[in-house]
């Protein structure tokens, strides 16, 4: 069988679990602002989520290729990979930094999704993209570490039983390089949330679950600490770009999406006479958005190809998320456009995924730190920060 | 038990179909193919019977190589192995039941499962022939099936037209399956996975020596009539009228 193949393989079984869940279940979840807990047990219980983990620990063993294939897939199909992409890639930094003790007990039981780690504390009210400034601190006592801190747009914290967070255990002014002194420590939320951790939860757009925790003397157990400790920052930057081309391939899905909307909508709309997507100020755009949508594709099968055969990946993992990114908006924009007043009601679904895939400019990356990162970083121009 | 399952791949129902220029067939280019749908629901049949008894799912296809797909689809829902009987997709049903009984008569099996009918042609047929073929029982449209005496019979419900009708048959016995029976299961990632390791056996369609020299000859495909607009009526006398004398129907 060829990858192709096989990746059609995937699409069908993914498109065929996503067809249970239509349009209408999506909107529901949405206008009740809740978590789509039917949906992600689905997806969870046909071994979907798990499809990074390697065979030994219960997973399927897949790449970034077909793990990408799977979100895009949920994306296209109307929903939204938001609610749980990230109990697929989480674990990364758990699989590839953490001890055998800590992936023969945490990883099979993240396979099955009897525990969820879907929740990842970095960002911090003062430090945005800014990270090695991170004021939240652990202090060693003994078998534990106390934490204190605060951390904001923590998503998907009140579904997640684990959540790994990024804390400095040396300070600013004791390190050599400003990304060193910062540890990744495994937080127990079940254990947590009300002994140490307040949660509160952010109103946002869209339907995602995203929240504000206050840290005050949290005790985690230094067998917790994943790695070594002063180490973190570099493990969680190797888990970046797995999460850029996941994102990427969701936006794809979204892009497809609105112009699978958008051109079947201007064929059937009649106006004057006539179907509207015979006017060409009509067709263009729609034509437009998808050839970004397919260029964005590509980048995002070369940043996957090089992510699976461990070669360095940041500036397509980089691009392919902000072309994809910009595409999808471009997209849903087009959309809306296309179904005039329609494309507002809720009933078309048009604004949901709008609402949804805009968020992508924004996380987990901003688009303009991607632009940073290609000038300074592909290009060589002068630091700007 | 032991059940051996026929399936047939079909055109997307979802998708449109084009009619060949010369109306001779369908464009199958570029037509994504899924398994019939009444051949999932005999597959997942014969999945929760292995579960619930045990045994060994077997299943079978006569068609071309491409169609091992929709194969590998039943072994990722958990079917234990295939046999692929590389063909054209030119045979009749008379044919395709012929070589599916070469299949039943090697594999020996407890009850052949299968479709009451694929939604690309509709021809109801190979079940029954297949039965006749074999000498077997038959029972059709099963919505619901149950084993009595050791397996060596079975009460099958059938959904007849006005109701159903339940019917005892001494197996092994060929049962299709109507659309009420179940509701199939979707493939996970790790029988997808699993199922890239199952066995499926190919036979060329001349080693088992059957004729299948067709008995049908299809003389042409042609489009549904194009819907002409509809219209108002303004009384029940125009519309008793129109019936009448346009639509010719009462």
């Amino acid at each position: 069988m060829t990858a192709k193949e096989h990746h059609e393989e995937i699409r069908s079984a993914v498109r065929d679990l996503c067809s249970r869940y239509p349009d209408a279940y999506w909107r529901r979840i949405d206008e009740a602002n809740g978590y789509p807990e039917e949906f992600v047990k689905a997806l969870t219980d046909a071994g979907w989520l798990a499809a990074l983990i390697p065979d030994a620990y219960g997973g399927s063993g897949l790449g970034i290729t077909e793990a990408s294939v799977i979100l895009e897939e949920v994306n296209r199909s109307g929903g939204n990979s938001g609610a749980c992409h990230a109990q697929m890639y989480i674990m990364g930094t758990l699989l590839r930094h953490g001890s055998e003790e800590q992936k023969k007990t945490y990883l099979p039981k993240i396979a099955s999704g009897e525990l969820r780690l879907q929740s990842f504390g970095v960002t911090e009210p003062n430090t945005g993209t800014d990270t090695t400034r991170l004021r939240t601190t652990a202090v060693r006592k003994g078998d534990r570490y106390v934490v204190n801190g605060q951390k904001v747009f923590i998503s998907r914290v009140q579904h997640s039983d684990l959540m790994t967070l990024l804390v400095r255990t040396t300070p600013l002014d004791q390190v050599k390089k400003k990304s060193e002194g910062m540890s990744v420590l495994l937080v127990d939320l079940r254990e947590a949330i009300g002994r140490g951790i307040t949660v509160r939860p952010i109103r946002t757009m869209m339907n995602h679950e995203t929240n504000e925790l206050f840290i005050d003397d949290l005790e985690v157990p230094a067998e917790n600490l994943i790695g070594e400790e002063g180490k973190g920052f570099r493990y969680i930057l190797d888990g970046m770009n797995a999460e850029r081309i996941l994102i990427a391939a969701e936006c794809i899905g979204d892009g497809y999406w609105f112009v699978d909307r958008a051109a079947a909508y201007a064929k059937e709309r009649v106006v004057f006479g006539r179907p509207i997507g015979q006017n060409q100020g009509v067709q263009f755009p729609i034509a437009r958005v998808y050839v970004n949508i397919e260029a964005a594709n590509l980048m995002r099968f070369r940043a996957a190809e090089k992510f699976d055969h461990g070669k360095p990946c940041g500036a397509e993992a980089n691009m392919a998320k902000l072309l994809a990114a910009d595409a999808s908006w471009e997209a849903g924009n087009v959309a809306i456009q296309t179904h005039g007043g329609f494309g507002f009601a809720a009933e078309y679904d048009i604004e949901r995924k709008f609402r949804e895939t805009r968020l992508y400019q924004v996380a987990p990356i901003s688009t303009n730190l991607i632009l940073s990162y290609v000038a300074e970083h592909v290009l060589g121009l002068p630091r700007s920060y | 038990m032991k059940i051996l399952v026929a399936i047939k791949p079909v055109p997307n129902p979802d998708e449109k179909v084009k009619i060949k220029g010369d109306g001779s067939g369908i464009v199958l280019d570029n037509i994504k193919m899924v398994v019939n749908p009444f051949c999932e629901i005999a597959v997942e049949e014969a999945l929760r019977i292995k579960e619930k008894q045990g045994g060994e799912v077997v299943v079978m296809m006569v068609g071309p190589k491409v169609g091992e797909q929709q194969v590998r689809t039943a072994l990722a829902m958990g079917a234990d192995r295939a046999v692929l009987v590389e063909a054209g997709t030119d045979l009749d049903s008379l044919a395709v039941a012929k070589v599916l009984a070469k299949v039943v008569e090697s594999e020996k099996p407890d009850m052949v499962l299968m479709g009451k009918q694929a939604v690309d042609d509709d021809n109801n047929q190979v079940g029954q022939i297949l039965a006749a073929v074999l000498g077997w029982p038959q029972a059709t449209f099963a919505s619901k099936v149950e084993f009595l005496a050791d397996n060596r019979k079975a009460n099958v419900t059938r959904e007849v037209d006005g109701g159903l009708e339940t019917i005892e048959v001494t197996l092994p016995a060929v049962v299709t399956t109507d659309l009420r029976l179940n509701e199939p299961r979707y493939a996970s990632l790790p029988g997808i996975m699993k199922a890239k390791k199952k066995e499926v056996k190919v036979l060329e369609l001349s080693s088992l020596g059957v004729d299948t020299a067709p008995r049908v000859k299809v003389l042409g495909y042609a489009p549904p009539k194009q819907r002409a607009g509809g219209g108002r009526v303004a009384s029940v006398q125009e519309l008793v009228e129109k019936l009448k004398n346009e639509a010719k129907v009462l």
